[in-house]
């Protein structure tokens, strides 16, 4: 019966100890690749920084601000949401933080009487939303665990068109900011109307820049480099939060793992200790009994018994030489 | 003094370093190019080549797919959403695109076909193996 038991418990040992070998490797193929996302973001800072920067200085100049992308669509009356998540679980609760608060946005969209069109991005974000029956316009999958630029590109020309044919009323970005490698937070961000940055109209055109074609010709261009950009750097953003928030749920998981060894083998012991005690006691109490029946006191212990053989297995031996009892 | 140059993609800075002269081609404006001293300039890039003429002799080359460039104070930003240092790119294959867009110009001009021409040849005059 006890010896039942302490096999289980080594079986669940054994297969504790594997499953913490699992998530400790997985913490640590998260940890470089959140160095890497962060590279990346990084060398991705230049473009952005640019073209933020070239775009002020068009408007500056007196660059029409009637593209497209700038202009609200007052006739349109659906809101839009691209929801970046990942493929994969095992991060904790990054994309259930996404989820619930692109949800509770599109919920307050719905109780303003506005229709919704969901963008999905990510395995987990599409999932979600069919299982909830919410209607998936577009979905993409297989980027946010490196995005590249050529991803940002194919997710902005599915909004772009849309909000330029005066279709849709806004578009919200909902994804996950990484503040630093222990803090990453949800959020939901207006992307459609492009706010323009703001512009200090006292300082009046900076220094006299030549333009070719035109500021609004080159704004009309870089417009949609910009959106590009910024859903870009939202890509990336995500994939280091989502891989931070896998490093730190596979180290959670390696302790937890650690832990339930450790009481697991307490347990063990301590069944195995018990089944020891019992085998003596058996072995004691049937002694005893054939002696009452004799009287004898030297057939206490019959005489071919040796330890050994009591308890074959369990009996830790420190020296190998046959004892003589 | 030395123009400061940085070649920019989205995803990375591909160039960066001193140079006497940049050449590059705007749209519909025909090839510019910027010495030191040069007055403030923002211009949309055309498919073509971006040369980069090094202060310490030599030169880089890059074929560039549209972005813009802006100078000023000296410093000559090139932002491109696709650009290929001359080093990166296959010749084998942009010679094979070349002709395949070229046939597909011959047959019909559709955009596409015509913008596939533009990049192909671009990026053989990055390499100087055009002709």
């Amino acid at each position: 019966m006890a010896g039942g038991q302490e096999r289980i418990l080594r079986r669940r040992i054994k297969s504790v100890e594997s499953t913490k070998k699992i998530t400790r490797a997985m913490e640590l193929i998260a940890a470089t690749r959140v160095v890497k996302a962060q590279d990346r973001a990084a060398s991705a800072r230049p473009y952005s920084d640019e073209i933020t920067s070239v775009i002020v200085d068009l408007l500056r100049a007196g660059a029409a601000k009637e593209h497209p992308l700038l202009r609200d669509n007052p006739t349109a009356n659906v809101a839009a949401f691209v929801v970046i998540t990942s493929d994969r679980g095992m991060c904790g609760g990054y994309n259930t933080n996404v989820l619930r608060m692109a949800e509770r946005a599109i919920d307050a969209a719905r109780a303003q009487g506005q229709g919704y069109s969901v963008i999905a991005v990510g395995k987990k974000a599409i999932k979600h939303f069919r299982f909830r029956g919410l209607q998936i316009d577009a979905e993409f999958e297989g980027m946010t665990d490196q995005p590249i630029y050529d991803n940002a590109r194919d997710i902005a020309a599915a909004v772009r068109r849309r909000y330029e044919s005066g279709e849709l009323a806004s578009v919200d970005l909902s994804y996950t900011r990484f503040l630093s490698s222990g803090v990453q937070q949800a959020v939901l961000r207006r992307f459609l109307p492009l706010e323009t940055p703001a512009i200090d109209e006292a300082a009046g055109p900076s220094a006299d820049l030549e333009y070719e074609p035109s500021p609004t010709g080159i704004l009309n261009e870089i417009l949609p480099r910009y959106l590009e950009s910024r859903l870009f750097s939202a890509l990336l953003d995500a994939s280091a939060s989502e891989h931070a928030s896998r490093q730190r749920a596979m180290k959670a998981a390696t302790e937890n793992a650690e832990d339930l060894k450790t009481s697991l083998s307490r347990i063990m012991n301590r069944a195995r200790q018990d089944s020891i005690t019992t085998e003596i006691m058996e072995i004691v109490g049937g002694a005893e009994a054939m002696s009452a029946d004799k009287g004898s006191a030297h057939e206490l212990i019959p005489s071919h018994l040796e330890p050994q053989h009591a308890f074959p297995v369990h009996l830790d031996r420190t020296d190998h030489a046959p004892s003589i009892h | 003094m030395p123009l400061a140059v940085e070649l920019v993609s989205p995803e990375r800075t591909l160039f960066s370093g001193d140079a006497t002269m940049v050449r590059a081609r705007t749209v519909g404006g025909g090839d510019i190019a910027f010495l030191a001293g040069h007055a403030p300039f923002v211009g949309a890039l055309a498919i073509a080549t971006v040369e980069i003429t090094l202060a310490e002799g030599g030169s880089e080359k890059a074929a560039v797919h549209g972005g813009f460039i802006e100078v000023s104070h000296d410093r000559v930003k090139i932002l491109s959403d696709l650009a290929e240092l001359s080093s990166t790119i296959d010749v084998e294959r942009a010679r094979k695109a070349q002709e395949k867009a070229q046939a597909a110009v011959q047959n019909g001009d559709d955009a596409d076909a015509i913008a596939a021409l533009a990049r192909s040849t671009a990026r053989l005059v990055a390499v100087e193996q055009f002709h």
